[in-house]
């Protein structure tokens, strides 16, 4: 897979940090290079599918024949407080401890 | 005398129930052979000796005091670590859940339990499911056991390699695009990807959630139909279990492939296919030619797209499940306290997700950006259901469908790792079947420069049974599967 069509790139650097921004996944510099380069070459073979013919083809979001799956509104015990804190790394006064937003 | 490790499951089940086996005697033959031959392969992340001891007991107990012990009385089973276990960490072989431990067990893990199977650890994988070799795991890669140099395939490789060393008698493992399939042929052992909506995914950590299911790997067709008969079957906590009649998918076994009609997949073959590989699927279908089946090459050509439609959906599910891992609730937490919120889940999931992740998230949030959905996203949906649409169209005309598990036999470890691309392309024989929703199995099908060669075979959705006996007729009457690595 070395073809890289080098002249008109899907994808640059700046997208590529522009999306771990919105993904919230922090890059080093080099990974930025690294991926830049890798994310071309994957985006470039999925154009494949650009000459599907999908004229007036429904999209598939699932395959089973399922809409609106639901159970009786009745109480049930659940996952005790303890349990749900269990796995946090902070927790205060029996809260989850987030990061502060400003 | 053979070591209890060595029996298959039913068998091991039947000494226990007829009282000439004890629990605790396959628990701990099992964990002997797992120091003996565990350094050289790396197939568990995590062991359960005391618990496994623990439950071996209590299922004595229960065999002398006249309870009827169950279906998998004594069995030992591996569970891949992306299934999660009560009390026992669940890591899916990545830093970011490396100490997370479930407070609730997933419904197949219920239901092993119900049945007396013994849970006696949980095995290696790639990070999250995401790749073919297992080599992307936080802990480091599994070996393949005919090969230590060679990738044992992915993601459930240490499922596969747990089965065909004997480290363990069952295993389960989960298929996304192949992750099921890939390591039983490239490891030599049956593994089935049940069609999707047959087994819960109530407690199998999100990856692709409209691709993937939880299946058995094991050594032999008898005992991938009993793991399945436990574990499939409609439970209410997953929204998309169907309501099916529950089979005995072991008794349905016998009768043959006469006037069986197979369908062998032409696009699998030829360019881009191995010559021994493919060489090894044709004696196969010879071989079911002689049993009485009769066959028919069969061309689908939007085949062709099934690997970007593929990536471009499990990425973009990917990139929005995996969205859920903020640091806070649970996971790796960035320990910087001057770091805001964006910058603090940035910095934790930065470096609590490695590389293959973090590149599929990123894929994923691409293809799913305004601007880029419908050119990418949505026209993979549509892809996919032209694809359904053949294989509905094949099934008129065939029983089952056939062609090789994997393109080529397994590859050395290092080999593809720094390619992303070169690894997707691995996976170009496997993923058609979960865009469709049907079942799959893969068989051991002979061996190709002393590496393993499977073979594979599709049935409709829900065609489970038909399946299973296409691969038992096969395995009854060749002796692949009985080859064991010399380790």
């Amino acid at each position: 897979m070395k073809k890289k069509r080098s002249l008109s790139r899907l994808i640059s650097k700046k997208e590529v940090e522009h999306l771990a921004w919105l993904s919230r996944i922090s890059l080093s510099e080099e990974e930025k290079e690294l991926f830049t380069g890798q994310l071309n070459d994957i985006l470039d073979y999925f154009r494949l599918i650009d000459e599907a013919d999908t004229k007036n083809v429904p999209p598939t979001y699932n395959v089973l024949d399922l809409s609106n799956v639901f159970r009786r509104d009745i109480v049930e015990s659940s996952l005790p407080r303890d349990g749900a804190l269990k796995n946090a790394s902070k927790k205060e006064r029996g809260y989850f401890r987030a990061p502060r937003i400003v | 005398m053979t070591n209890p490790y060595e029996l298959s499951a039913k068998e091991t089940a039947e000494r226990v129930k007829r009282g000439e086996l004890t629990a605790v005697e396959c628990v701990s033959s099992v964990f002997d052979r797992i120091r003996d031959v565990e350094g050289s392969i790396h197939a568990y992340v995590t062991l359960m000796e005391d618990l496994a001891m623990k439950r071996a007991r209590e299922i004595d107990s229960k065999a002398k005091s006249d309870k009827r012990p169950g279906k998998l009385a004594g069995v030992c089973i591996a569970v891949k670590d992306n299934i999660c276990t009560k009390g026992v960490r669940t890591t899916c072989s990545s830093r970011m859940l490396e100490n997370f431990v479930p407070p609730y067990d997933a419904t197949v893990v219920e239901r092993i339990i119900q049945e007396d199977g013994i849970i006696v650890g949980k095995t290696n994988m790639d990070e999250f499911a995401m790749g073919s070799t297992t080599e992307t795991s936080y802990f480091g890669p599994t070996r393949n056991p005919w090969n230590s140099i060679m990738v044992p395939g992915g993601s459930s490789g240490g499922s596969a390699a747990a089965v065909s060393t004997d480290e363990t008698v069952l295993a389960l493992g989960s298929d996304t695009g192949g992750s099921i399939r890939c390591p039983a042929s490239f490891c030599s052992v049956v593994g089935l990807k049940p069609t999707y909506g047959l087994v819960s995914r109530y407690g199998l950590i999100a990856y692709s959630n409209s691709l993937e299911q939880i299946g058995p790997i094991t050594g032999s067709v008898s005992d991938c139909a009993l793991l399945l008969e436990v574990i499939a079957g409609y439970d209410e906590r997953d929204s998309t279990s169907v309501k099916t009649q529950r089979n005995s998918y072991v008794e349905l076994l016998e009768g043959g492939v006469e006037r069986t009609r197979i369908g062998v997949i032409k696009d699998f073959l030829g360019e881009g296919a191995n010559t021994g590989v493919e060489k090894r699927v044709w004696e196969a279908v010879h071989k079911l030619e002689d049993l009485g089946a009769f066959y028919e090459e069969v061309s689908i050509p939007s085949l062709k797209y099934t690997l970007p439609a593929y990536y471009l959906i499990a990425v973009s599910e990917a990139s929005s499940n995996l969205a859920r891992y903020d640091g806070v609730r649970y996971g790796y937490k960035d320990s910087d306290e001057s770091c805001n919120w964006s910058e603090s889940f940035s910095r934790s999931r930065g470096v609590g997700f490695g590389p293959e992740v973090r590149r599929r998230m990123i894929l994923g949030t691409f293809a799913l950006s305004a601007g880029y959905y419908n050119e990418y996203y949505i026209k993979a949906l549509k892809v996919r259901t032209l694809i359904g649409k053949a294989f509905n169209r094949a099934f008129k005309a065939f029983t089952v469908l056939i062609g090789p598990t994997m393109p080529f036999p397994p590859f050395k470890i290092g080999e593809k790792i720094k390619d992303p691309l070169a690894l997707y392309l691995c996976d170009v024989d496997s993923v058609a079947v979960n865009l469709a929703g049907c079942c799959a199995i893969s068989v051991p099908c002979g061996f190709v420069d002393c590496l393993p060669v499977g073979l594979q075979i599709i049935g409709k959705p829900f065609g489970e049974a038909e399946v299973l006996r296409v691969a038992y007729t096969f395995e009854q009457n060749t002796d692949h599967q009985k080859k064991k690595p010399d380790i």
